[in-house]
């Protein structure tokens, strides 16, 4: 389903790496790790009395430093706190790619943020619909209200998971089985697959056990998931490695589109792949893994 | 007069140290010349011994003067004790104007900064001045000039004779009464598995003073000073800090930089023409350097070549490549940690090379002249590739030329690795603050954002075209830094040249002068 | 733009500024000291000048302590201590089509 036109909209989001907007050092050339979105952060990274230099921060970062194509996202804060309205303002002066929303608790929510960013990008004469909205889910209320943000406007791109946050809202806390974010990781991607949206896991915090790291990323994509949340760059070479599709990958899903294409072209309903029945089923899935390979520079053929 | 690199050499500097302005790498080849000599005072009598009480008493044996030039190795690095222990005996005599010669000078030395000041310490001639030496010495405290060498030009400087040293103190591990040092055996745990920086200074000094912690039973054997050589012995409590001289090993680096650069040099050099079995290589001991070798080495298992000879200052990660198979030979300048000093106690392919051996551009024939691959650092690289290893981003002397140049001039490739920016200073920029190592010698750079490579190599250019490597040129990568952090403005200095950068052969580099605040 | 009181934004971190402005009667008097101070002394002047033209703020003491900053930062710390200065609530909205 197409929901939204803007070519940004389901754009290449294998790692979603955390900047803290008030830290120059690292926000001056983030993109030499190439990860594929970088959320520029007004939120928890920024002490509370530290809300309006992070503005002005942000405002000259999105200006100024040239992201080579990485998305910029902007984590604003949340609805209950004084500073989300100058946040959209900023972000959207500054020309972001999409806002995303802390502690989404339901559809209002999101269509409150709309309003904003529509006020902000006429004020600031930014295209209209040029900047997209993601939520952050960090709570259960937010959890059960999950098809109702999903819907709730044409911005919205995508949902992640604020693993941290939603335990805690459990009563639990994060395990390295994972045990206790099950429930959260399967409703999220059911949600977002019914709706056309992507969906985004939660950040993995032990940076030195990189193998804990990999297991963790392979499974949530074998889960269904789109993409990782990232806090440090050494975690984007397995993030990228897991999610980009391997040669063998790419040249099965080559040979089924083409099986498929051309069979289709003759009138033929019937098709084959290595001497066994080929159901039409698989054409979308390969279809995307040629796209996403395309997306991450690996695809080499002529599809 | 301005020399091969560009760089405006003032006629007073020329005409005081008597040296040429830098022409080209090579023009010295073949160009024969009469080595120095030098006074031995024969030890005939067997009943006599070598061995002194104190330093202050072989100082007085040596007939220290005003005016002499004395000499140290760095074998022991930070923990260093010699040297200070020396001076301070000598300042206590009220010696001045004396030249040091050391291989190198480091923060272990600050304590010397006075007899700067006070002119015991008129002339310094070394590879490294780091630390408070360097920040005298830019800040115009040496009466005479400094000369900073590599290590190969400091050998050279000796056996020609331009430079003659009256005592050569060296500080060894272990000694017999004969003179006879090891770079091992220190009842103190002071080993620092080689001496070679000290063997120039043991065949041309004047008088040899060895300076130990630990006296063994005759013959300390095999020697790496031989006591032909060696006029005085004298036992020390101290000659180290061991906790200094060989650190354990550096942990692998996790900077995501450090290792992107470094598999850009591994994956790179796997596409030359001299990445087969049995090459030739060098790198250092910094993370990426480190991180370097280990790229390279998942290339050598997956394409079943080996190294012939890993040379160079030697850590615990080239060891364990060895005893992995995927190294035969360890020539070794210099050991950095404790795995590669308990190595060269044991391992027959792991053996020590003196500085002449290694890098001497005035003998016949120097290791880095076999060289495939050294992989260098630098503070700045500019467009005509000329790098900077010496000055640092607010004028004053910080670094040292070490191998950098001999290496350089020596390998078939030289690569040197730099982070684009440091901080908000380009290192790839239009021209270097001062020029150490000459572009004519420096084949491929590899930043974080690319690689360039030396329009002078068309034949290293032409090897990587079609790869997926991230090749462009230097000038790309000056300007994209320039993009980001704005045209930098020249240094200011003042007008007092208080340093000569030599080069290989002896002439002169480039200059460097008094810092001076920076006026806006 | 009048300042009303000291302010300061920014740290001494590595590639960030610490600028403090106050209000003064001199015109701008300004004091830069920077880890880069050769090479972009002259520019960290004329970006803070500039930026500092363009709040329309013209009498101010203000100080510089630079450990490397882009322009980016530099401008943002000098907005930052400025509206520090002038707003008494920091969700103030900015005129930031201006900046």
């Amino acid at each position: 389903m197409v929901i939204n036109t803007n070519p940004n909209f389901k754009r290449l989001r294998r790692s979603m790496m955390f900047l803290n907007a008030q830290k120059p050092s690292l926000v001056k050339d983030p993109y030499v790790y190439k990860p594929d979105s970088i959320m520029l952060d007004l939120e928890d990274a920024v002490a509370e009395n530290q809300k309006d230099a992070a503005r002005y921060s942000l405002f000259h970062a999105l200006k100024e430093i040239d992201y080579h194509g990485c998305e910029r996202v902007v984590r604003i804060n949340g609805l209950e706190t004084p500073h989300w309205k100058e946040d959209i303002r900023v972000s959207v002066a500054g020309g972001c790619d999409a806002i995303r929303l802390a502690k989404t608790e339901s559809g209002k929510d999101i269509k409150i943020v709309e309003e904003h960013i529509l006020a902000a990008e006429k004020e600031f004469h930014r295209p209209i619909g040029s900047t997209l909205i993601m939520a952050a889910i960090e709570s259960t209320k937010g959890m059960l209200n999950l098809y109702d943000i999903c819907t709730s406007s044409d911005r919205l791109f995508g949902i992640a998971l604020s693993g941290g946050d939603y335990t805690r809202d459990l009563q639990t806390s994060i395990s390295k089985s994972g045990v206790e974010l099950m429930g959260a990781r399967q409703q999220m991607v059911i949600t977002a697959r019914a709706t056309g949206r992507m969906c985004f896991d939660t950040v993995y915090t032990d940076l030195d056990d990189m193998e804990g790291f990999r297991k963790d990323v392979e499974m949530i994509k074998q889960m269904g998931f789109d993409g990782k949340s990232i806090i440090n760059p050494r975690q984007i070479p397995v993030c990228h490695d897991v999610f980009t599709p391997t040669e063998k990958q790419i040249r099965w899903a080559e040979a089924v589109v083409r099986e498929i294409d051309t069979k289709k072209a003759m009138g033929i309903g019937v098709f084959q792949l290595n001497g066994k029945m080929l159901d039409i089923a698989f054409y979308d899935g390969a279809k995307r893994t040629i796209s996403m390979a395309k997306a991450a520079g690996v695809y080499k053929g002529d599809l | 007069m301005k020399n091969a690199v560009g760089r405006e050499i003032p006629e007073e500097i020329l005409k005081q140290t008597g040296k040429d302005v830098f022409k080209g790498s090579f023009v010295n080849h073949l160009a024969a010349y009469k080595a120095a000599t030098h006074t031995v005072a024969p030890v005939m009598d067997p009943s006599y011994s070598k061995v002194v009480d104190s330093i202050e008493e072989v100082l007085k044996k040596c007939g220290i003067k005003d005016g002499m030039t004395l000499s140290f190795h760095h074998h022991f690095r930070e923990g260093d004790y010699v040297v200070n222990m020396v001076m301070e005996a000598i300042h206590k005599m009220g010696i001045k104007d004396l030249t040091i010669c050391a291989s190198s000078l480091g923060k272990a030395q600050n304590p010397i900064v006075p007899m700067i000041e006070d002119g015991t310490i008129t002339n310094i001639q070394s590879s490294g001045v780091r630390g408070k030496i360097g920040e005298a010495i830019s800040n115009g405290k040496l009466k005479g000039l400094a000369i900073m060498r590599g290590h190969g030009g400091r050998v050279r400087a000796i056996e020609t004779g331009e430079t003659h040293i009256d005592i050569a103190f060296i500080g060894a591990p272990s000694a017999d009464d004969m003179g006879n040092c090891r770079a091992i055996g220190s009842q103190n745990g002071a080993d620092c598995g080689v001496l070679g920086y000290a063997a120039v200074d043991a065949q041309y000094a004047d008088k040899v003073v060895v300076v130990t912690d630990t006296l063994v039973p005759f013959p300390n054997v095999p020697a790496s000073i031989d006591m032909t050589n060696v006029d005085y012995v004298v036992k020390v409590d101290a000659i180290g800090d061991p906790t200094k001289i060989a650190t354990g090993a550096a942990k692998p680096t996790t900077d995501q930089r450090k290792l992107l650069m470094a598999k850009y040099a591994a994956d790179f050099m796997v596409h030359t023409p001299w990445y087969k079995d049995g090459f030739i290589y060098q790198t250092g001991v910094g993370g990426a350097s480190i991180a370097s070798t280990k790229f390279l080495a998942e290339h050598l298992r997956k394409d079943n070549i080996h190294i012939g000879v890993a040379m160079g200052g030697i850590a615990q990660a080239i060891c364990e490549l060895q005893h992995e198979g995927l190294i035969d030979k360890i020539a070794d300048t210099q050991d950095f940690d404790m795995a590669s000093i308990e190595d060269i106690k044991t391992n027959p392919n792991h053996y020590e090379i003196t500085t002449s051996q290694y890098a001497d551009p005035f003998n016949k024939g120097a290791y880095v002249n076999k060289l495939d691959y050294v992989i260098l650092g630098a503070l700045e690289v500019d467009t005509h590739f000329n790098v900077n290893v010496v000055v640092g981003s607010d004028g004053v002397i910080t670094g040292a030329q070490g191998g950098h140049p001999d290496t350089a001039a020596g390998a078939k490739c030289t690569i040197v690795i730099a982070p684009l920016l440091q901080g908000r200073i380009p290192a790839i920029c239009t021209e270097c603050t001062t020029v150490t190592t000459p572009g004519e010698t420096v084949d491929v750079v590899v930043t974080d954002y690319g690689i360039a490579i030396n329009p002078r190599r068309q034949d290293i250019i032409d090897a990587v075209k079609d790869t997926d490597l991230p090749i462009c040129t230097i000038e790309e990568l000056r300007d994209t830094a320039y993009k980001m952090v704005g045209t930098p403005d020249p240094v200011q200095f003042g007008d007092r040249v208080v340093g000569i950068i030599e080069a290989r052969d002896g002439s002169i580099m480039d200059v460097v002068r008094q810092v001076k605040k920076a006026e806006i | 733009m009048e300042l009303k009181k000291a302010a300061m934004a920014g740290t001494v971190e590595s590639s960030d500024a610490q600028i403090t402005v106050e209000p003064g009667s001199n015109g701008i008097e300004l004091t830069v000291e920077s880890s880069v101070i050769h090479q972009y002394g002259r520019q960290i002047k004329a970006v803070v000048l500039d930026t500092l033209k363009k709040l329309d703020v013209t009498n101010a003491k203000v100080s510089v302590v630079d450990k490397g900053a882009l322009d980016c930062t530099l401008k943002a710390r000098v907005e930052g201590a400025v509206f520090r200065s002038v707003n008494e609530d920091p969700d103030t909205p900015n005129p930031w089509e201006v900046l």
